[in-house]
Order: C-alpha cells, then sequence, then structure tokens
C-alpha cells in the first residue's frame, strides 16, 4: 500500500453500478480499484436503488485506470461467497463494506477466518440476513391460480426485504419448471413461461389476483394439523415473523386458532375436570410441578412459573399476587419494583426478608403484550382458584405460622373467595391449619398512588407490617 | 366428489396425523423439475412453508389415508374403541390434494399415514399407490414421506423405499413392557424386523448405485422412527438407551420424540397427567449432543438425575458440566475441538469459528463474546487470554448463577 496521508483531501472516486444486486459488475469494478492501488475512503458506491444524495457528487472523478503491470487481486472463495450474498442486501453501505474488505484481504489473506474481526462479522451478517431472506422467499411465496387464454397462471405477490428476486428466480424454475408462473414485488417481477425468464417492472399488490378455491382447503389442513394442547405461539413467531403474515392465506387463521385453543383449556378448567393427583412431597416437587402446569390459560402462555423462596422451616410466609415482568425473567418472586418497595418497608418494620418464605398466588405472569413492553394483568378469579392448588402445597410442606396476603388475589387465594382488603386489614384471621392471615395491600398499589395518598397509604401499609412484626416477636 | 366434503374428510385425517411429531423433509438427493413432465424438486435441505401456533413447522401434507383402525393401541386416538370421528382417501384424492397444495408452494410433499384398515398388508398397498401415482403418472419430484406398517409383507415394506424419500416405522414406546401394555396388537420384535428389513434394503440400494450408475434409488433419506413419551414409566436415561441402540442397530437418520398428548376420549389404562413438554426438547437436545457432540450414550444418562430423569430446568449439556466439573476450563486458544464442543453455551458453529480465529491470534474473553450468544453461560468453562474463571467453577451456587432464567420454546424437528 502506498502512502497517501500526505494529501490534504483523497479525490473521490464514483462507482456507480446499474443495477442493485449486481455481483459481476461490483466485481469487475473492485478489481479494477484495487488494481489502481485505490483505497477504501477515496470510493464512494452507488446504485439505483440505494438512492443516495452525494454530497461530493459533483466533485468525484470517475474510475481511474490501473496501470498494466498491477497485480490481479487476491480474494479468497470464503470471501467471494460471503460477497455474493451480502451484496444483495438493501443497507447502502454493502458495496463500501465489501470493498474495504477486499482492501483488507490484499494485506492479510487469512483475514477471513478470524471471525471477531468487525468487518468480517458485519458482512457475514449482511449475508446470514440475505440468506434468511432468500429461504423465507422460498417458504412463503403463496400461488394462486389465474386463468388465462394460454392455459393456468400461478401468480404471487412476495414483499421480499433484500435485493433477492433475481437471485431467487432459479430455484422456482427448478420446482416449478413445467408451470407457468410469475412473482410481483414491489421491486420488480419475473415471469416463467416454461421456457425462459422473462424480468418484469415492479408490480401492486393488486396485481395477483385473490379467490383461489384451494385457499380455503389448506386453511383447514392448517387449522386441523395444529395440536392446541401445545399452544407455542413465541416458538410459531420466531420463524414465521408477522411481517410475513399479509400474503400468507393461512396466516388469517392464527388468532382464531390461539384464542380457541385458550377456550378449549378454560372449558377444561370449567368442567372441573382438574386431576392434580397426589399432592407434592416437596418444594421441589412443587417447583418442577408449576413449570409443567397447563391448568389454566396463564400457565398456557409461554412463560416461565415462578416458585417461592426463602427458608424451609420460616414462621412468616409472604404472598402476593403473581410474577411481573421482572420477575418471570429473572425466575424470582418479588425482585421488581414492587419488591424493592416490599423490602423496604419490611427493613423499616423490623422483619427479616431473608427469614420470610416468599411467594406469589398465581405462578405465571398475566400479560397483554404492548409494543416491546409485557403489560401486567391482573388473574382472574378462576385462575387464582386454579393455582390455589400450589400455594396450598407449599404451606402443607412449610407450616408457617403466619401468612401476610398482599392484595385482593393472595387475599382470594388464601380465603377462596373476594375480602375488601381495605376492610380486613389490621387484623388476623385464622385460617383452616391453625395459621393465622394477615391481609394488606400490595406493595404495587403504592407505586401507582401520588402525592398524599400515596403518603397516607404507605403510613397504613407500614403500620400492617409492624403489627406482624410484633407478632412474629411475641411467636418467637 | 364435492370440495366440502373433501374438506370435511381433510380436517379429520389431518387432525388424527398432528400427533405425528415428524415432519422433516430434508436429508435426500437433489432433484429438480427440470428436463420432466410433472413438478418438484429437493435441495438437499427441507423448506418449512408455515407454523402452526403450537411452534411446529408445516412442511409436508401429513396426513392419514384413513383413520380407521382395527388395532386398540391405547394412546391413540384412532384406536378401534375410540370415539372419534372416522373418514377415508382414496389414493387418488390424495394425490390431487398433495399436486394442488404443492402447485401453490405450500408444502415440500406428502407424509402418508394410515390406519389399519382390512388388513396391514393391504394398508401398506395402499399407501404404496399413493406414492406410485404420485411418482409414476405425475412424475412428481417433491419429498415423499411414507410410514410403513410393521405387520405387513416384508416385501410391501421394502417396496415403499422405491417411491418414497423417507420410510419410518414408530416402535411406538420405549420399553417392551411399555408395548405390550399400551399396544396389544403391535410386537416389538415384528417392529425391529421391519426396521432391519429396510436397513438392509437401504444398505444393498447405496451398494447397488456404486456399481451401476441407474440402480435405483432406495429411501435416500433413510429411515426415522417415533417413541411416545410420558405414557409409559421409562426414563429419560431408559429413553436415551432405547434410542442410540436404534442409531445403532438399524442406522436410523432421526429419532421423533413426541410427548403422550391429552386425547379426547382418552383410554382409561393412560395417565392422567400429561408429562412437561419441556421433557420432550430435553430428549431432542440429548440427542444432539450424540449427533453432533460426540457425546456417548452413557455420558448423556450421567447427565440425568438419580431418578434416570434429565433436568428440566437446564439443557443437558449444562447438567453434564456441572457434574463433571473436573472436566473445566477449557482453554479457547489450545483445547482441541471435541473438548470445545463440551462447553455449555458453545454450539457447533461458535466452536468452528473459535477455531479459525485463532489461528489468526490468540483469543480474548470479548473475541469469544462476540462468536457466542450467550457468554454469561460460557463464561464459567473456559480459559481466554485475559480470563481465567479460577473462582466461578468451583463455586457451589454456579448452576443457580448460569442455569437459563426463561425456558426455552423451540424444538427442534428439522432433521
Amino acid at each position: 500500500m502506498t502512502a497517501r496521508q500526505t494529501l490534504r483531501r483523497p479525490t473521490l472516486h464514483r462507482a456507480s453500478l446499474p443495477a442493485a444486486d449486481d455481483f459481476e459488475i461490483w466485481r469487475d469494478i473492485a478489481r479494477r480499484l484495487i488494481r489502481a492501488d485505490m483505497p477504501p475512503e477515496c470510493v464512494v458506491w452507488e446504485s439505483p436503488a440505494d438512492q443516495r444524495a452525494d454530497l461530493f457528487a459533483s466533485r468525484d472523478a470517475f474510475l481511474p485506470e490501473p496501470p498494466v503491470s498491477a497485480q490481479q487481486p487476491r480474494a479468497t472463495r470464503a470471501f467471494l461467497q460471503l460477497a455474493q450474498s451480502a451484496v444483495l442486501h438493501i443497507d447502502p453501505e454493502r458495496f463500501s463494506l465489501l470493498y474495504r474488505l477486499l482492501w483488507r484481504l490484499q494485506s492479510n489473506h487469512r483475514l477471513m477466518d478470524d471471525k471477531a474481526d468487525e468487518d468480517v462479522r458485519r458482512v457475514e451478517d449482511l449475508a446470514r440476513q440475505v440468506r434468511r431472506d432468500i429461504h423465507k422467499m422460498r417458504a412463503f411465496v403463496r400461488f394462486r391460480v389465474v386463468e388465462e387464454p394460454e392455459g393456468e397462471r400461478y401468480v404471487a405477490w412476495f414483499e421480499p426485504e433484500h435485493h433477492i428476486l433475481r437471485a431467487n428466480a432459479a430455484f422456482f424454475v427448478r420446482r416449478f419448471t413445467s408451470m407457468h408462473w410469475s412473482i410481483l414485488t414491489p421491486r420488480g417481477s419475473i415471469h416463467w413461461d416454461g421456457e425462459a425468464l422473462h424480468e418484469g417492472p415492479p408490480a401492486a399488490r393488486t396485481d395477483a389476483r385473490s379467490g383461489d378455491p384451494v385457499e380455503a382447503l389448506w386453511g383447514k389442513y392448517y387449522s386441523s394439523i395444529f395440536n392446541p394442547a401445545r399452544l407455542k405461539v413465541g416458538a410459531m413467531l420466531k420463524e414465521m415473523p408477522r411481517k410475513y403474515w399479509k400474503n400468507m392465506p393461512e396466516a388469517a387463521l392464527i388468532p382464531e386458532l390461539i384464542a380457541g385453543a385458550q377456550a378449549r383449556e378454560a372449558r377444561m378448567v370449567d368442567a372441573g375436570a382438574q386431576d392434580f393427583g397426589d399432592r407434592p412431597k416437596s418444594l421441589v416437587e412443587v417447583g418442577d410441578a408449576i413449570v409443567a402446569c397447563r391448568r389454566c390459560a396463564i400457565g398456557c402462555n409461554g412463560t416461565s412459573a415462578v416458585m417461592g423462596e426463602g427458608p424451609t422451616d420460616p414462621v412468616l410466609m409472604i404472598v402476593g399476587e403473581q410474577p411481573g415482568d421482572q420477575e418471570e425473567l429473572q425466575g424470582r418472586p418479588f425482585v421488581g419494583p414492587a419488591g424493592q418497595v416490599l423490602h423496604a418497608h419490611l427493613s423499616g418494620a423490623g422483619i427479616a426478608a431473608g427469614r420470610a418464605y416468599v411467594t406469589n398466588a398465581v405462578k405465571h405472569f398475566k400479560f397483554v403484550p404492548q409494543g416491546k413492553r409485557r403489560l401486567h394483568q391482573t388473574p382472574t378469579a378462576g385462575e387464582i382458584d386454579t393455582c390455589r392448588w400450589w400455594i396450598e402445597s407449599e404451606r402443607a410442606l412449610l407450616r408457617p405460622r403466619i401468612v401476610l396476603a398482599l392484595g385482593a388475589s393472595a387475599a382470594r387465594s388464601l380465603l377462596g373467595k373476594t375480602v375488601s382488603v381495605q376492610s380486613e386489614r389490621g387484623k388476623p384471621r385464622t385460617l383452616d391449619d391453625g395459621s393465622e392471615l394477615w391481609i394488606a395491600t400490595h406493595p404495587s398499589y403504592l407505586l401507582r398512588l401520588e402525592g398524599d395518598s400515596r403518603v397516607l397509604e404507605e403510613r397504613k401499609f407500614i403500620n400492617d407490617l409492624r403489627s406482624v412484626a410484633m407478632r412474629l416477636s411475641q411467636l418467637s | 366428489m364435492s370440495r366440502t366434503d373433501i374438506m370435511g374428510r381433510l380436517e379429520i385425517l389431518a387432525d388424527a396425523a398432528k400427533y405425528d411429531a415428524s415432519c422433516a423433509s430434508s436429508g435426500t438427493v437433489k432433484r429438480s423439475s427440470k428436463g420432466g413432465k410433472g413438478i418438484g424438486s429437493t435441495e438437499g435441505m427441507g423448506i418449512c412453508h408455515a407454523y402452526a401456533p403450537d411452534g411446529r413447522c408445516i412442511s409436508l401434507l401429513k396426513i392419514l389415508l384413513t383413520n380407521h383402525c382395527v388395532f386398540d393401541c391405547h394412546y391413540c386416538i384412532n384406536r378401534k374403541s375410540s370415539n372419534t370421528r372416522r373418514a377415508r382417501f382414496t389414493p387418488q384424492e390424495v394425490v390431487d390434494l398433495t399436486l394442488s397444495f404443492y402447485r401453490r408452494n405450500y408444502i415440500e410433499g406428502l407424509f402418508l399415514s394410515s390406519g389399519i384398515v382390512k388388513s396391514s398388508s393391504h394398508t401398506m398397498e395402499q399407501l404404496i399407490e399413493v406414492s406410485r401415482i404420485l411418482r409414476e403418472e405425475h412424475d412428481f419430484r417433491g419429498y415423499i414421506h411414507l410410514k410403513t406398517i410393521p405387520e405387513a409383507d416384508p416385501e410391501l415394506v421394502a417396496r415403499a423405499g422405491l417411491y418414497a424419500d423417507r420410510v419410518s416405522i414408530n416402535v411406538e414406546l420405549p420399553t417392551v413392557a411399555g408395548l405390550t401394555r399400551l399396544a396389544p396388537d403391535k410386537s416389538a420384535p415384528q417392529i425391529e424386523g421391519a426396521m432391519g428389513t429396510l436397513k438392509t434394503a437401504i444398505v444393498e440400494a447405496k451398494d447397488a448405485r456404486k456399481r451401476f450408475r441407474n440402480a435405483p434409488r432406495f429411501a435416500p433419506a433413510g429411515q426415522s422412527t417415533q417413541m411416545i413419551v410420558g405414557a409409559d414409566a421409562a426414563t429419560d436415561s431408559d429413553i436415551v438407551g432405547r434410542a442410540s441402540a436404534l442409531y445403532g442397530q438399524f442406522g436410523l437418520r432421526r429419532v421423533y420424540y413426541s410427548a403422550f398428548s391429552p386425547i379426547p376420549d382418552a383410554s382409561a389404562v393412560l395417565p392422567l397427567k400429561r408429562p412437561p413438554l419441556m421433557r420432550e426438547h430435553r430428549l431432542y437436545q440429548s440427542d444432539w449432543l450424540m449427533r453432533f457432540y460426540g457425546y456417548a450414550p452413557h455420558e448423556v444418562q450421567q447427565a440425568a438425575g438419580a431418578d434416570g430423569m434429565l433436568p428440566l430446568d437446564m439443557d443437558p449439556k449444562l447438567a453434564w458440566a456441572l457434574q463433571f466439573r473436573a472436566d473445566f476450563p477449557v482453554d479457547v486458544n489450545r483445547a482441541p475441538r471435541e473438548r470445545l464442543l463440551r462447553v455449555p453455551g458453545l454450539g457447533v458453529r461458535a466452536v468452528n469459528a473459535i477455531l479459525a480465529a485463532r489461528r489468526q491470534r490468540r483469543l480474548r474473553l470479548d473475541d469469544v463474546g462476540k462468536l457466542t450468544v450467550s457468554l454469561g453461560k460460557v463464561r464459567p468453562f473456559i480459559v481466554a487470554e485475559d480470563w481465567r474463571p479460577v473462582l466461578l467453577t468451583d463455586r457451589a451456587d454456579l448452576q443457580s448463577m448460569i442455569a437459563p432464567r426463561r425456558s426455552e420454546q423451540l424444538e427442534l424437528f428439522a432433521s
């Protein structure tokens, strides 16, 4: 490499590509630039689809003529394979990134092996995204039959993310050689007449007619092959993201199938068909069983169950409502914002948090997704009642003398009926096994209040905890 | 036949097939429809054309020819004594459905199974007839997976492989005792006999191809099997042992596990509780350890607890590593491939990347982080240029520190 640092500002050379996906032309230009010893920072790459307004365009020079004696550039097979895929990516930086890598490859022939190198990783990443897009197009193109004078034509509308249409055409030719077909996309179209491929202009979704009667049969197959006892929406979304749904006829059925599956579970619950078998013999058994529990819709929503935690011979058991977002992620009760409020007040009241067993009335996290967030939803009475089996199993194993229920859901879980927290707080009730139940508000309630009402409620909460602390000191 | 009538039967016969775990369409020879009269291609790797809300891939049209059955296997929704709706397709109807779905790019091909009607051999003939019409009359070059019937004439079982890419015979249950109790009409020797017939035919066809270019191909994607998990008392350890014996004995491509599913109108012999789906997932993971990570069956069994069950809260590779901490940490800059593959959190791809990158220079922890998705899991088990986990590997609470907090929901159905 020659030292070019002496130049104040390097002359920019503009490399224009006629198409967004033409690897051969990119390679020819790149070869010429390497032979002309042109460093990457001196080349601006552009193609029509990228539509980049280049500030320096007017001052740009055209491509340099390499000296005749210049050596042929070298590229490894690994580079060429990656580059052929990566060049199809929509990222406007791909051409310059590939050129920079090719430039660096001239002085370091083994660069492609360094998988931790930033440029190598970036190109691999682009290539991977392109390969996935190609694969998803092969999977999710849906043809519809159109009657034409010359016979049947199979027409599909598809929206690829990258410039893969031409690169992927050969696959459809190999598969559907004897059919006449067209694939229409927003960036162009291809047509096969059984003999040759033709490229056409961009199309609109309405150009692919709807109303293929076989779609109804396919929908029936799709709904029937789905096993509602194994709902795993997350696994489905991972492989079939929503962006593809709008062009797949079967995807319209998904909401109904998911809703129907939960209704089936719910019917089982209502029918009283719940058989929990024998009481678990250890907390570990409870922990394992709640992981597998699918007796209500919350248990079926794909979240991880959260087991209670604490000493195995606690005097005090604290019961919350259900794990929240943080609790579900960490697999531990009361580690989120409400948990922090609780722990602060416990120590304020003189209760050693480490000596209490902390758990929840409901073992899975109920939520509605909103963008990337999961918004907490209160469990229904039916769901709390279903989950009672587990909290009762924990109580039977731990035999705490005092149970502190935080909030209405926890109170329902322990009493089997809904009571008013405000009127029941501050006084103990005796449970069937002789232990004392104390009821207080849930700390998340405090978090929702502001100003004076928060101060007031916090004071009541502290009083409740102090009463419990006093009972604890009498018992020990 | 009217379309609504076809639809009604499709609903019944697809519903009856949903307990089959396999939908794989990979591992066969490359074919295209160029130069032919029909359609279809296979390119080695199968394509999942859709995913159902149960997270499973839909690659093939998976249906039963009929769900009438003269057998009375307790775990099966189609057993004689079950009160389920019955229907059947003619071979031609299945062919028409397959082709109209295939032409619209909905599927990679057909996975055909059937209840036993009249006799096992009669049923097998019907299955073969479907694939014969597809291949011979329509020059169909897509994927065909036939579920063969072990009780049928061995000649027929062997003929199936001439049309199909893959053939499978279900071992049904991991133990002979389970089979005797839950599938009174089936016999373990018969199932294994049929598997043996297929193995011989596959091996012979491969051998013939070496000598004669035009020797017919026979089930180029090999044979697979499925066993039901959780319907009998077999432990994970039993299942792993059984699966590895089957791989070795019959050269199987895949063993599929199907968690026993609560079926409508369940037989009273079955357990009331279904096994956790996670159990099925852990078994697939252990299968991968044996097929791609060089674990011997007894090593996977070591990852199981004293009760013979794999832990549900962590994958078997991590469970094994926690049991054998003395084998760690592994130096990413020196260790051979086999030892790197033992590191929890390092997959085959990450190991290949490490091997390639370390020829360039010595790797730091940060470099390893760029090559793997879960550095947190890997860290306690490796030594890197700037990293030595002296304390971590000996910590008593290591398991709770790195055990995955969220349960995996992925299933490994690709083959």
